[in-house]
């Protein structure tokens, strides 16, 4: 064991409170070096002179202020089932404030979810692409579906139904 | 009185009555103040040097426990819950009050009194006939002069006799920490108080646990 080593054990070991293997290797080099020895006396007598800086006895009145100090504080009552703690009510308050400001967020809020994605643009791509075959009356009057349409075929309402098919064919 | 009173809290331990002023028994804090109030007000005189403001700390620590009654459980040591209080209640005055004196330190001159303890200390006349109190003085000068964390680890450890790992709760320190601490300021002591050891008073041998 080094002196620098043992620097920082001699306090453990001269207060009695060191382990036993502490204690041994503390006692070891004690043994062996006479400038920790010196040092490990010299703080003894410190803790020799430090007993004689008298103690600091509380003034006479010291009790009785505090006891009236105490008798001051609120005394907790059944009134104060309805107080509410300041963690409660902190806590509280919080989940009022969270609750009122989801409440009022936009109710068309779930639209931005359904914002306009690569897929759709790619299928609203295809209905242009597919624009031409859809303008080819040989087309739409060979396509059986149209003839079970009730009423007159607009040449716009099939434009709009093949809409979901097209994007079915992705 | 207050034989009885240190009788009857010695009986019970510090757990016991803090748990019995939780559940709202004023007696058991009555007990609780009459047992630590001088270790208290003590080590604050010690941290702080003066004995109002000492007594005006040692009344916010007790004055906190009570308060705090109702969070306390029986887990936690109550010395250590005390000492804690205390030492963060007595550095902030410190540097409160380093504080204050700084500010008027820039408008007026200073005192004689406000110059470096640690000089003071040094200045301080020592011979042969230097009575008692002037080596109490010394002594309580020379220990104000330490660095505040390394004043409250040696107050703890001398005069409150605590263990290490009481020590470093209070203090917020790992015990290796502490361990550095408590020899630095003890080295700093053995060199300032060598005036005192090379005179020592005879008949006035300390009976501390520490020897």
């Amino acid at each position: 064991m080094k002196c620098e080593d043992v620097s920082k054990e001699l306090i453990v070991y001269l207060d009695g409170r060191a382990n036993p293997a502490e204690r041994r290797d503390v006692a070891e080099h004690l043994a062996s070096c006479a400038a920790c020895r010196a040092r490990a006396e010299e703080f003894r007598k410190v803790w020799s002179v430090l007993d004689e800086m008298p103690g600091q006895e509380p003034s006479l009145g010291f009790d009785a202020r505090l006891r009236q100090r105490v008798a001051d504080e609120p005394r907790p009552g059944w009134f104060q089932w309805f107080v509410p703690q300041p963690r409660l009510a902190f806590s509280v308050a919080l989940l009022v404030a969270l609750c009122v400001w989801v409440s009022r967020l936009p109710r068309d809020y779930s639209t931005t979810a359904t914002l306009p994605s690569p897929v759709t643009e790619q299928q609203q791509f295809q209905v242009i692409e597919n624009l031409g075959v859809l303008e080819n009356y040989d087309v739409l009057s060979k396509f059986d579906a149209l003839s079970e349409l009730p009423g007159p075929a607009e040449p716009a309402q099939p434009k709009d139904e093949t809409k979901p098919e097209n994007s079915g064919g992705m | 009185m207050r034989v009885s009173y240190t009788v009857e809290a010695m009986a019970r331990t510090d757990v016991q009555l803090m748990l019995d002023v939780k559940a709202g028994d004023t007696a058991s804090f009555e007990l609780l103040l009459q047992k630590y109030r001088t270790p208290l007000v003590n080590f604050l005189y010690r941290m702080v040097r003066d004995t109002a403001t000492a007594e005006d700390l040692a009344q916010e620590v007790f004055l906190r426990i009570y308060r705090a009654r109702k969070e306390y459980f029986a887990g936690a040591k109550f010395t250590t819950w005390l000492f804690r209080i205390a030492t963060n209640l007595a550095l902030n005055s410190i540097r409160d009050n380093r504080h204050q004196r700084m500010e008027v330190s820039l408008d007026a001159p200073a005192e004689e009194d406000e110059a470096p303890i640690q000089v003071a200390a040094r200045e301080m006349r020592i011979d042969e006939h230097m009575i008692e109190r002037d080596r109490a003085e010394f002594i309580r000068r020379t220990i104000a002069a330490l660095p505040e964390k390394q004043r409250a680890a040696v107050l703890l450890h001398k005069y409150e006799e605590m263990d290490y790992g009481e020590i470093a709760k209070v203090l917020d320190c790992s015990e290796s920490a502490l361990k550095s601490l408590l020899f630095r300021a003890y080295e700093t002591l053995r060199v300032e108080l060598a005036p005192l050891m090379a005179q020592p008073v005879g008949n006035r041998a300390g009976e501390g646990r520490l020897q």
